[in-house]
């Protein structure tokens, strides 16, 4: 389907969920919350009445059984999305995550494939708090088997999602609700397969690379604007798959531009930005760069509480603009 | 923290050795029938005798978990499942891969990690697979496969087919927040799988009076509405019955159940050795106990007592299956490893390489 009008992040989510419910007999929906308004936002709004409530299953407080039971049915011909309407609730989903879904094809010998998507929903600010607030992305990029998505545009919101879901390995896609609002015009639904998924360059420029994932591209792409004001021309790569890693186009990049910057709105230590920065130094070599890398995260810190202190710990464009306006003044 | 107040056992006789050691009761049951429980328990035994002659000579490295002395519940709960239906184990799964009708040369090829085994010697004996069979899969984390059956008879019932999920586990699993969960999940979507609860006393080490309030688990599904049976798991014939039962109304529509079967692993939690030394309230007098309620002992006493059995036949089946499982072990230990690059070519699924 293709839209003329535009439609934003989470609308594009919903669109995918109806494309792959109405194409795909074998997909399901299973999680807490899918019958109500509540819980994830209008990525899924009336789904249920759409497509009945036996595809479209909100389920007891059990992530851990939800997640196992939704592995289970991907060894059978289904293709189930797990949605976590919150991913640190998903905490008590991990073993079925980890240890079984990610390694069921290579213990096995290649012959189970969980074909299960597991949606996590980042959901933060408004002083929810430590254990409501937290981006754990790099923590399941960290494992094999386990491809890990992270849309930043409305495009990617709506396709990525279906190319998970039809993807025959189990995958974690991620999306942020902090992205919800922003609008394109979309073109018509095209599939590609997942694994053929790389960074990609959303805006070309030649004084520095930034590298953004998920929710902080935007961040990057908002900083850019402000940046070309000064006459600072960034190249701006959205890292889209985490999990396996593909560093090519951000070298590329880096080759021309010389300067890289990784923003994470996930911690610093052992956290993606390092992953992108070790990743992307081994490949280029240490001369390639005429100024060391820099990255901007969340301090190594939960998150607060009070609005006075979450405005201090999330990093926003500004954060973005002053630590590249001193690398471009260093030469 | 000790536990110092005085035990009380819900199961009573059947969890007492000295009790349920006569031959077991098999009037009208057909002879061949008898016949094939008898030999798939014997190439059970075998096989995990010579497992753990292998683990003792060093030659298996990969943890091994026998399961000597429970072989008539992974019998008894076959005889009513064919290979449509969806299967799972745990870390001491080698008599339900073998009671489905697994090839026991790839059994042994994959507890020595060598290419012909279930896994193509990716997995050693804690995560096997035969979907040939029906089995779906075994891996160690304990409880772990419970929801994966759960979500296997969701897709059945969404399918519209009548395959029935069977998760095998143990009393420790039923220790685990995710047994509650999936048998909740399970009952209000009145799900078509069997829990078969192989209640041997212990987890690992520790005797379940030490772990929980009463050794009976089959009140776990009372509590989730779920019908249930508490049963001698030594009696071959007794396991059948009630699992037929059971997976009979599971495939008929009637929703979930749960059958305990109450039992004794001969040695250890891991490894060839009898673990009298760690294991705690566990004694030689009570393994010796256990060790005349054999199962293979009761069913062979009971056919020999009808005359459905010799002693000659049974020496001669016993030397045939024996033999069987030698040459499986001497196969395995020259056949090859795994092709290097099955390290990272496993890592996701084969479609995606293409």
């Amino acid at each position: 389907m293709s839209t003329k009008e535009s439609i934003n992040y989470g609308e594009a989510i919903r669109e995918a969920f109806v494309y792959l419910l109405d194409k795909y007999p074998e997909v399901f929906c299973i999680g807490q919350g899918l019958w109500s308004p509540w819980y994830v936002g209008n990525t899924m709004s009336d789904l249920d009445k759409l497509f009945g409530r036996d595809r479209i299953i909100d389920t007891p407080v059990s992530e851990l059984a939800c997640t196992g039971a939704s592995v289970g049915a991907s060894l059978f011909g289904y293709r189930p999305i797990a949605i976590h309407p919150r991913m640190d609730f998903m905490m008590l989903a991990v073993d079925q995550i980890i240890n079984q879904a990610a390694k069921w094809s290579l213990m096995l010998g290649g012959q189970a494939s969980p074909a299960v998507t597991i949606r996590a929903i980042i959901n933060r600010g408004g002083e929810q708090g430590a254990q409501h607030s937290q981006a754990l992305h790099a923590w399941f990029a960290h494992i094999p088997g386990l491809r890990v998505v992270m849309p930043a545009t409305v495009q990617d919101a709506r396709d990525l999602l279906i190319s998970s879901v039809l993807c025959d390995d189990p995958v974690m896609y991620i999306d942020d609700r902090w992205l919800y609002d922003r609008t394109a015009v979309l073109p018509a639904i095209t599939e590609r397969p997942l694994e053929q998924e790389t960074p990609q360059v959303i805006s070309n420029g030649t004084d520095i690379t930034i590298v953004g994932i998920g929710y902080s591209t935007f961040l990057c792409e908002q900083a850019a604007q402000q940046l070309a004001v000064d006459g600072v021309s960034c190249e701006i790569i959205d890292v889209r798959i985490l999990n396996p890693f593909h560093s090519g186009v951000i070298c590329e990049s880096v080759k021309k531009t010389g300067k890289l910057c990784v923003v994470d709105a996930g911690w610093r230590t052992a956290g993606m930005s390092a992953e992108v920065i070790a990743t992307v130094m081994e490949q280029v070599g240490v001369g390639v760069l005429d100024s060391s890398p820099v990255r901007v995260t969340l301090p190594d810190a939960s998150a607060p509480s009070s609005k006075f202190l979450e405005d201090i710990y999330y990093p926003d464009a500004n954060d973005i603009v002053d630590i590249v306006r001193k690398l471009v003044q260093q030469g | 923290m000790s536990n110092q107040k005085k035990y009380h056992s819900d199961l009573g006789r059947l969890a007492d050795p000295n009790q349920f050691i006569e031959p077991i009761e098999i009037a009208g049951i057909n002879s061949d029938t008898l016949m094939a429980y008898l030999r798939s328990m014997q190439l059970i035994r075998y096989a995990e005798e010579q497992i753990g002659e292998l683990a003792k000579e060093g030659v298996a490295k990969t943890p091994c978990h026998l399961g000597i002395g429970q072989e008539a519940i992974a019998v008894g709960v076959a005889s009513s499942l064919n290979s449509s239906d969806r299967v799972f184990g745990n870390h001491r799964s080698h008599s339900h891969f073998l009671a489905l009708g697994g090839d026991v040369y790839s059994l042994i090829a994959e507890v020595l990690g060598k290419a012909d085994g279930a896994s193509h010697g990716m997995g050693g004996s804690m995560h096997l697979y035969g979907a040939s069979v029906g089995f779906q899969g075994s891996v160690p984390l304990v409880g772990a496969t419970i929801p994966i059956a759960v979500g296997a008879a969701l897709a059945a019932k969404m399918g519209g087919g009548d395959e029935v999920a069977v998760a095998f586990f143990g009393d420790g699993a039923t220790e685990e927040g995710v047994f509650h969960e999936s048998l909740n999940l399970a009952s209000i979507y009145e799900l078509p799988v069997l829990f078969v609860v192989e209640n041997n006393l212990f987890s690992s080490h520790l005797h379940i009076q030490l772990r929980q309030p009463s050794d009976s688990v089959a009140r776990f599904a009372d509590a989730h509405r779920i019908q249930n049976k508490t049963i001698d798991g030594n009696d071959v014939i007794s396991v059948a019955t009630a699992a037929e039962e059971l997976i009979l109304a599971a495939r008929k529509g009637g929703g979930p159940a749960l059958l305990e079967v109450v039992t004794f692993r001969f040695r250890g939690h891991v490894g060839p050795n009898e673990d009298i030394d760690v294991g705690v309230h566990r004694e030689m007098k009570d393994v010796e106990a256990w060790k005349q309620r054999c199962p293979i002992k009761r069913l062979r006493i009971a056919m020999e007592d009808e005359g459905l059995l010799t002693e000659k036949q049974f020496n001669e089946q016993s030397t045939a299956v024996l033999s069987q499982v030698q040459s499986a072990v001497e196969k395995a230990k020259s056949s090859p490893y795994p092709d290097k690059n099955n390290l990272l070519d496993f890592v996701y699924s084969q479609s995606a390489h293409s």
